[in-house]
């Protein structure tokens, strides 16, 4: 069986369109740095402008060897190009492992990549070690009621990895990562999808709801009203989230909804206001750390699995909880 | 324009979902339903041939012999004609061999009458990957439009046009048919079937095929061809020490002391 443990580990890495890393990146490449076994880690760089020098400079922290920026002649946005240019990286480094952070996007590239390679892929990991020569992902499945672990046996893994998942930690020495462009031969067959739009969301100021550690989301049972809720995510530095219902009524952008449908996520804390917890929204925050909910109906399902339940209004409870929160903070 | 929808048949999201000592999902036969989303891109396919006025829809799945009330339901809300692959070396099959026996069927059916467009749902409810559409689009080398939230035909232009929601942003994609797109939940409203909807498909064609018919090489698929294999699965143990308050008024001040003794904040 081949040693994965020496082989070097490719990690796209995600950023915003100014260069900024997106949060989980962080983390996958903490993972793929202690699974290369010093065969180094190779970072693929998917976008117009070079890596800026401190986001080098971070990722050399993190145990980075190499920064491949990808340049081709297609839009890179686009997952046949994506893969392909992922494809062309893995022959070129000798990769057996390639990280993605776990979005729609990444999954969409994961699939060509493992088509195209034969590779195994496994999305939604929030785990992956060595064992008996395999990587070994770990991931919860059937709305987080069930936990897996799930091999891969192909020569190549494709692993997403969900965000949240890993604790960032600095390599033991940093490394001043090499940069090197790729050019990526596109074919015929990647360009025949065009790009006509694509309009970047702007960030709200608070954290990304898919990677922050508090999410606090609001139901129906705000009837429209997101203050409350927005003000206890202020107070504890958390992402605010939504049901469906909240977003179809259009109190709140669509890409708030958390889901099976909607954005997964497993913050440390979920704190669910005036939300049912209806089998489809479990789907999407079940595997969270704690779970809090605030529902004045005490018979509503989310109770079943809430670590700290309040059979209460929300709009008296979350304020009450938020001015408590800003009081113990200013005690220090 | 000949579409073609991907429909799956899965353990209703409603019920005890569980895994068996072999990793493999739980399919008593019961409680299986189809895949509440691939409700979606039937209703989809249906609306595309009905703005044409002309057309056809089959709705094609795989699994064993129960999978076969997925592609009835397709039937019932209104597709022409049903295609079910069945065969004992499919079981075990992840995603992208589910994807292998799909894209064999869907070039067994374009040998026959070609195939302009096929259509998914966004995800299947039980494994919840999303990697089928674009791995289908691969192995038939087709152009992919996932995820669209909106999805139009332009029938002379012979193009198909996708505007989808990401995490980070906003996309229109377009593409020369034929080509495969998977759409949303919030694509559409899927129809209910009628009883004349449901009457008339008890006279609708379901073809049942095997790997041998598709020419599939029984080793590429099924847990021979799987390239991830669920080494252990375990229900997750219920959740400990739960705190159930009711708010005497005083409740939200609990709220935050839990936060802080749990080290939350
Ligand atoms: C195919 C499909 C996919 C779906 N995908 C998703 C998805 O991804 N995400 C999602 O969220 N839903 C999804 N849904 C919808 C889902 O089934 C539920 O309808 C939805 O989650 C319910 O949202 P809710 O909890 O806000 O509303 P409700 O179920 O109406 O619950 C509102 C709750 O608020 C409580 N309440 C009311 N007033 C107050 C108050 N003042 N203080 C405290 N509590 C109060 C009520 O007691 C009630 O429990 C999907 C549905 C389908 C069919």
């Amino acid at each position: 069986m081949t040693d994965l443990t020496a082989a070097p580990v490719l990690v796209l890495l995600d950023h915003t369109p100014d260069g900024t890393l997106r949060s989980p990146v962080r983390e996958i490449v903490t993972l793929a740095a202690g699974l290369s076994g010093g065969a180094g880690v190779h970072g693929a760089w998917a976008g117009a402008g070079e890596p800026p020098a401190e986001v080098l400079v971070e990722l050399g922290t993190l145990g980075v060897t190499h920064v491949h920026r990808l340049v081709a002649d297609a839009d890179l946005h686009l997952s046949a190009v994506l893969a392909e240019a992922l494809g062309s990286l893995v022959d070129a480094t000798g990769a057996r492992l390639v990280l993605l952070v776990s979005s729609f996007e990444n999954k969409e590239a994961a699939a060509r990549l493992a088509v195209a390679t034969g590779a195994g892929v496994v999305t939604d990991a929030d785990g992956l070690v060595v064992e008996d020569g395999r990587y070994v992902a770990s991931k919860t499945v059937f709305a987080g009621t069930w936990s897996t672990r799930c091999a891969v046996t192909a020569p190549l893994a494709v692993v997403a990895v969900k965000a949240n998942s890993v604790t960032v930690e600095a390599a033991a020495a940093p490394v001043a990562p090499a940069v090197v462009e790729h050019p990526v031969a596109v074919s015929a067959g990647a360009r025949r999808v065009t790009l006509v739009e694509r309009t970047e969301r702007p960030s709200s100021g608070r954290p990304d709801l898919g990677s922050a550690h508090v999410v606090v989301v609001g139901g129906r049972g705000t009837e429209g009203d997101f203050s409350a809720v927005e003000e206890l995510a202020d107070v504890l530095g958390g992402a605010v989230g939504a049901t469906r219902v909240a977003t179809d009524e259009g109190w709140i952008g669509h890409d708030a909804q958390i889901g099976q449908t909607g954005v997964t996520v497993s913050p440390r804390l979920y704190i669910g206001a005036g939300v049912s917890g209806a089998v489809h929204h479990r789907g999407g925050m079940q595997a969270s750390g704690t779970i809090v909910a605030v529902n004045s109906d005490a018979d509503a399902p989310i109770f079943e699995i809430a670590d700290f339940g309040v059979v209460g209004d929300l709009f008296t409870v979350l304020p009450q909880a938020a001015a408590e929160l800003r009081r113990l903070k200013s005690e220090g | 324009m000949r579409i073609v929808v991907c429909v799956k048949h899965v353990p209703d999201i409603q019920s005890e979902r569980a895994l068996g000592p072999d990793g493999r999902a739980v399919r008593d036969g019961g409680d299986g339903t189809l895949n509440e989303l691939d409700e979606n891109a039937v209703e989809a396919a249906l609306a595309l041939v009905e703005g044409a006025g002309d057309g056809s829809v089959t709705v094609l799945t795989v699994g064993p012999d129960d999978a076969v009330d997925a592609v009835r339901k397709g039937l019932q809300m209104g597709a022409d004609e049903a295609v079910h692959v069945v065969d004992d070396a499919i079981a075990g099959s992840d995603a992208l061999g589910t994807a292998r026996v799909l894209a064999a069927a869907v070039r067994h059916l374009d040998a026959q009458t070609p195939v302009d467009l096929v259509v998914t749902g966004m995800a299947g409810l039980d494994g919840l990957t999303s990697l089928l559409p674009t791995a289908l689009a691969q192995l038939l080398d087709l152009p992919a439009l996932p995820l669209g939230a909106e999805l139009t035909v332009d029938v002379a232009a012979r193009t198909v046009r996708v505007r989808r929601n990401l995490d980070h942003a906003t996309e229109v994609l377009e593409a020369p048919l034929p080509a495969v797109v998977s759409v949303t939940d919030q694509a559409n409203e899927p129809r209910y079937p009628n009883f004349k909807g449901i009457m008339a498909a008890r006279k609708k064609p379901v073809t049942t095929l095997a790997l041998a018919d598709l020419g599939v090489d029984p080793t590429e698929v099924g847990a021979a061809g799987a390239r991830t294999q669920v080494v252990a699965a375990a229900a997750r143990p219920a959740r400990e020490d739960r705190v159930l308050v009711n708010d005497d008024g005083t409740a939200g001040v609990r709220l935050a002391q839990y936060l802080v003794e749990h080290k939350l904040v």
